[in-house]
């Protein structure tokens, strides 16, 4: 029954040798920016170019670029700005995909292209429109101005309505005889079912709007609401002569949560990907 | 029930951040609130400084809060102040690149600083700055930006590097035929014909606009007019200086394609590049770090000697209440009085505004002790304005663009420069 | 009591509590996408409000100098390069990464690990570092073809290469992200499949292209997606890397936009090029809008 061999690479057969050289070739090759951020940022300056083994290894980077940046502001801002991004963009979704979901209306299928439209053309792309806005709205600078484009997001709106739709139908009939409204059959039926969505969207969107860059930029002028990405890049600006021990102390700095959130949360990361079905 | 209440919260939530933001920012009325934005375009602890003075401000005037912000390049703090002054809450003052005036002054932005000068006191020190650094300042008989942290260009040599090609460490090139002989003998190949060390390096990325003007001054050409009208890139002393800058480049003494001028002073430590073209305002960071005697000196002339200036000025914005202006005023004021105009170039390089800052202890005893320092300043006399125009960073855009496509062979010199005159002629039709 | 006996009557009280439920929703998406979209059409049909100057009619203006403009073009040119470059490139690779984390290869947890760090790493921070590859005669990139004896490379500041740079960063950084989605894709796969499929002797190639590869069309329709919006969306690294040089060698759309419209402040102009934009994202929607619907059909 068995006719395996040698020769051929079957399916049932470990990986080769070959595989295992060019895939971690590639994985070293990915994680050299990384490694050469954390050399640089422990060794003095005169090292950022040269790689001695035996150099010194110092703290100062760090020390400098803490005093040199208000970057304890910045993380409160930057970590603010997610979780109210989340919040709204978790509400708001949520109550939009059960509309769509579970509801027979006139014009359902009009909304639900409108809402598509926002998955390709986001607001980074209406930049000088939304800028307007803003500025109209008297909100320019604020931690509000960041995330509020944002805190309808299609992609979740989209992603929920799915997961809504796959949800058998009894288990709601069932808590509508019991006596639910329809806020609460979604609070109790549909939300605990579609926790896997939650967490995977939930990821996604926070290292997402962490790492949002452009549209920051424009809407903040001061300490006042910078996020993480608008210091960084302001602190680091090249006109001043590229010092990149204490950039890349700046940068591991402000990726550190994330990063490590990300070592910890590896495989339970992975898992909600799969338990998403996003597929 | 739990349902109606979450969503009742959220709501209540929703309604109330706007509310936290709003009160937030209107607290504090006591005090006169003046927020600045600076950029700072060299390395070092620049930052600290500023705050200093800041702070050293409101000790002297305690009915005044100063912040200042940090803002990134020049170009980024443009953007940010216009932004500001576009959502109709501009910072109250700020430094901005002496460049530019004349958009600012287009855009309704700024006002002249003549109708705060009251005092005799005032006049003097309102009279009292450098004249080339007031070129880029006045404009239409008024006076619109009060220098701070202003430069010129020049050239710094590694010493160590000269006496090894042989040549005599202390005397540096001085004309344009100098400086290519110089760098023929200071660039180094290895064995295999790569070059190792190259004998003069002059940034391109970003502003080379700034850099070319060494060569366009030198070789007595003026860019622009003075009301910011009319530019003159086509004409032949231009491309004779463009041209100069290509060759080195193809003669392999310079390096190839556009240069970055954020790794020029790494550039210099490396020495990969035994001379350099930078700012002034590096001297103090190029001081401290770079390991090796070093000379600095004007730079090398052709048909006569010269350089831009540079750097930035104060400005004053007009969405702001009067108290703020005043306070505005009196803050340029302090930061510009010699003793600090003294203590900012010693901590930068850049030139000290005033020459009365050159005569405070501090700075005469910094001169004496390190030369150096006062290159800069020397070359004032021959110094001319910073190119500007109106719509400016579009018009320098197509001058910069002009010189990169020179620079990296896309475009023959005399066509790069004919195409941006092109250009910003049409930029400027509505300006004239 | 049935569904429909419930329904006949509160039909219209539930349309009422759907739309309302929308509400919030519809109503940002209205202020932030649809209205400026509108909005940014009409701003590119007039003239640019200067200080004084009001804001007049110019009708096609805008599009004619647009058209008229090398660096309007560079920008188009260089972001289908871009495009066409970044969206094969990481996706292939994001495949390949997450086939080879599948396996019982030595070091999977960092190999993932490796293969996703880009993602959390902000652009904006990882460009400073990518700047110090590519700085010539001392970067990284430099000592290394210099071990080999390649000659030197001014990569960023040479127009030829710059773009083929800039684009190196981006699919690095993309790689990673969308190899997650193909993991949890493949994880979900059916293992008896592979049992039948080993039981028969079948290759690994065989295997890929016969039963891995048509069960991730959809995952790799909706990472194609996504891959297509960043090649629109990724500008942050030119910010730090080339700014747009040299001579607008890697510019792209949205970096041109940004300077036409913050830069310049000619936002009447960056309207017109924003409604580019949107034209070719929406036309990209509406190609996605169909084929996802016909994949809806299909389950």
């Amino acid at each position: 029954m068995n006719a395996a061999h040698a020769a051929p690479r079957l399916v049932w057969n470990d990986p080769t040798w070959l595989d295992t050289l060019a895939a971690w070739l590639l994985a070293l090759l990915w994680i050299l920016p990384l490694a050469y951020a954390v050399w640089t940022a422990f060794h003095p300056a005169a090292f950022s170019t040269r790689f001695q083994l035996l150099a010194p290894l110092t703290l100062e980077n760090f020390a400098r670029a803490w005093e040199a940046a208000p970057f304890a502001r910045y993380f409160l801002n930057t970590t603010l700005l997610v979780a109210m991004i989340l919040a709204l963009q978790l509400v708001l979704s949520t109550l939009a995909a059960y509309a769509f979901a579970r509801w027979h209306f006139r014009g359902r299928d009009v909304a639900f292209a409108l809402v598509l439209v926002q998955l390709m053309v986001m607001p980074d792309i209406l930049l000088v429109e939304n800028y307007k806005t803003m500025a109209r709205l008297g909100l320019v600078d604020t931690l509000l101005a960041i995330g509020l484009p944002y805190f309808a997001s299609a992609f979740a709106i989209f992603l929920l309505r799915q997961t809504f739709m796959g949800i058998p139908k009894e288990l709601d009939e069932a808590a509508r005889m019991e006596g639910a409204s329809a806020l609460q059959t979604l609070w109790r039926v549909y939300v605990p079912l579609a926790r896997p969505v939650y967490t995977a969207f939930a990821l996604v969107s926070v290292s997402y709007h962490w790492n949002n860059f452009l549209w920051p930029l424009i809407v903040t002028n001061s300490q006042n609401a910078r996020p993480l990405t608008v210091g960084l890049q302001v602190f680091s600006s090249v006109d001043q002569g590229v010092d990149w021990s204490v950039i890349t102390a700046a940068t591991l700095m402000t990726s550190a949560p994330l990063l490590v959130a990300f070592l910890l949360f590896q495989r339970q990361f992975v898992q909600s990907f799969m338990r998403a079905g996003i597929k | 029930m739990r349902r109606a209440d979450f969503l009742r919260a959220t709501a209540l939530n929703l309604l109330a951040l706007p509310a936290l933001w709003l009160s937030a920012s209107s607290t504090a009325q006591a005090q006169t609130e003046v927020q600045f934005y600076y950029p700072v375009a060299v390395g070092g602890p620049i930052a600290k400084t500023i705050d200093g003075f800041a702070e050293g401000f409101m000790k002297a005037n305690p009915g005044i809060k100063v912040t200042p912000i940090y803002a990134g390049t020049y170009q980024e703090t443009i953007v940010k102040a216009l932004t500001a002054h576009k959502s109709g809450t501009p910072p109250v003052t700020s430094v901005l690149l002496s460049t530019d005036m004349f958009t600012l002054i287009d855009e309704d932005a700024i006002v002249p600083f003549d109708g705060f000068v009251k005092t005799a006191e005032d006049k003097a020190w309102f009279n009292g700055f450098y004249k080339a650094f007031m070129l880029n300042s006045q404009s239409g008989g008024k006076t619109w930006g009060i220098p701070f942290q202003r430069s010129t260009v020049v050239m710094y040599w590694n010493k160590e590097l000269f006496k090894e090609a042989g040549l005599d460490a202390n005397k540096p090139p001085t004309t344009w035929a100098e400086l290519k002989d110089v760098a023929t003998k200071l660039t180094k190949k290895d064995a295999s014909g790569k070059v190792t060390q190259y004998g003069v390096q002059i940034p391109s990325s970003g502003f080379p606009y700034w850099l070319f003007q060494t060569l366009t001054t030198t070789n007595g050409a003026i860019l622009a007019n003075d009301a910011g009208s009319q530019v003159k890139f086509d004409d032949p002393a231009v491309i004779q200086a463009l041209q100069y800058w290509v060759d080195l480049g193809k003669a392999g003494v310079h390096p190839p394609g556009v240069v970055e001028w954020g790794t020029t002073p790494k550039d210099f430590f490396e020495k990969k590049a035994a001379i350099i073209y930078t700012t002034t305002g590096n001297l103090t960071n190029i001081r401290k770090n770079a390991g090796f005697d070093f000379g600095v000196a004007m730079i090398p002339g052709n048909k006569q000697k010269g350089s831009p200036t540079g750097g930035g000025n104060f400005y004053i914005f007009k969405k702001s209440t009067p108290a703020q202006q005043e306070a505005a005023f009196k803050f340029i004021q302090w930061i510009t009085q010699p003793e600090r105009a003294a203590q900012w170039s010693i901590d930068t390089g850049y030139v000290a505004v005033s020459p009365a800052a050159y005569e405070t202890a501090t700075l005469k005893k910094y001169g004496s002790e390190f030369p150096p320092a006062l290159v800069a300043r020397d070359q004032l006399p021959v110094s001319v304005a910073e190119f500007s125009t109106h719509d400016n960073q579009r018009v320098t855009k197509a001058l910069n663009d002009g010189l990169q496509a020179a620079l990296t062979g896309a475009k023959p010199a005399d066509q790069a420069m004919k195409d941006a005159q092109r250009e910003a002629e049409r930029l400027l039709r509505g300006f004239k | 009591m049935t569904h429909a006996a419930s329904s006949a009557g509160g039909s219209s009280l539930r349309a009422v509590h759907a739309w309302l439920m929308l509400l919030p929703a519809l109503a940002l998406l209205a202020l932030f996408t649809h209205w400026p979209i509108v909005s940014t059409v009409v701003d590119s049909l007039h003239s640019t409000p200067k200080g004084a100057r009001a804001v007049v009619w110019v009708g096609l203006e805008n599009y004619e100098s647009m058209a008229a403009d090398p660096v309007f073009w560079k920008a188009v040119r260089n972001n289908l390069w871009f495009a066409s470059a970044t969206i094969p490139l990481s996706i292939g690779l994001a495949l390949l990464m997450a086939l080879w984390v599948n396996e019982r290869i030595a070091g999977r947890a960092f190999l993932r690990m490796a293969y996703f760090t880009p993602t959390v790493l902000p652009m904006i921070a990882v460009a400073n570092i990518w700047l110090f590859f590519y700085t010539p005669q001392y970067g990284l990139l430099e000592q290394v073809t210099g071990a080999l004896g390649l000659p030197s490379h001014n990569w960023l500041g040479n127009p030829a290469t710059a773009l083929g740079a800039v684009t190196l960063v981006a699919i690095w950084k993309e790689a990673g992200f969308f190899m997650i989605f193909y993991l949890a894709a493949l994880q979900s796969l059916n293992p008896s499949l592979r049992e039948a499929a080993a039981i028969e002797g079948a290759s690994r190639w065989y295997f890929f292209r016969r039963v891995q590869w048509p069960l991730l069309m959809p995952t790799t329709l909706f990472v194609l997606v996504n891959a297509f919006i960043n090649a629109f969306r990724m500008v942050d690294h030119l910010f730090v890397l080339t700014r747009g040089g040299p001579d607008n060698a890697s510019t792209l759309l949205l970096y041109h936009l940004y300077e036409v419209g913050f830069g310049f402040w000619d936002t009447a102009y960056a309207a017109a090029i924003t409604v580019v934009l949107v034209a070719v994202l929406a036309g990209v929607a509406l190609l996605q809008f169909f084929v996802f619907d016909r994949k809806v059909h299909y389950r």
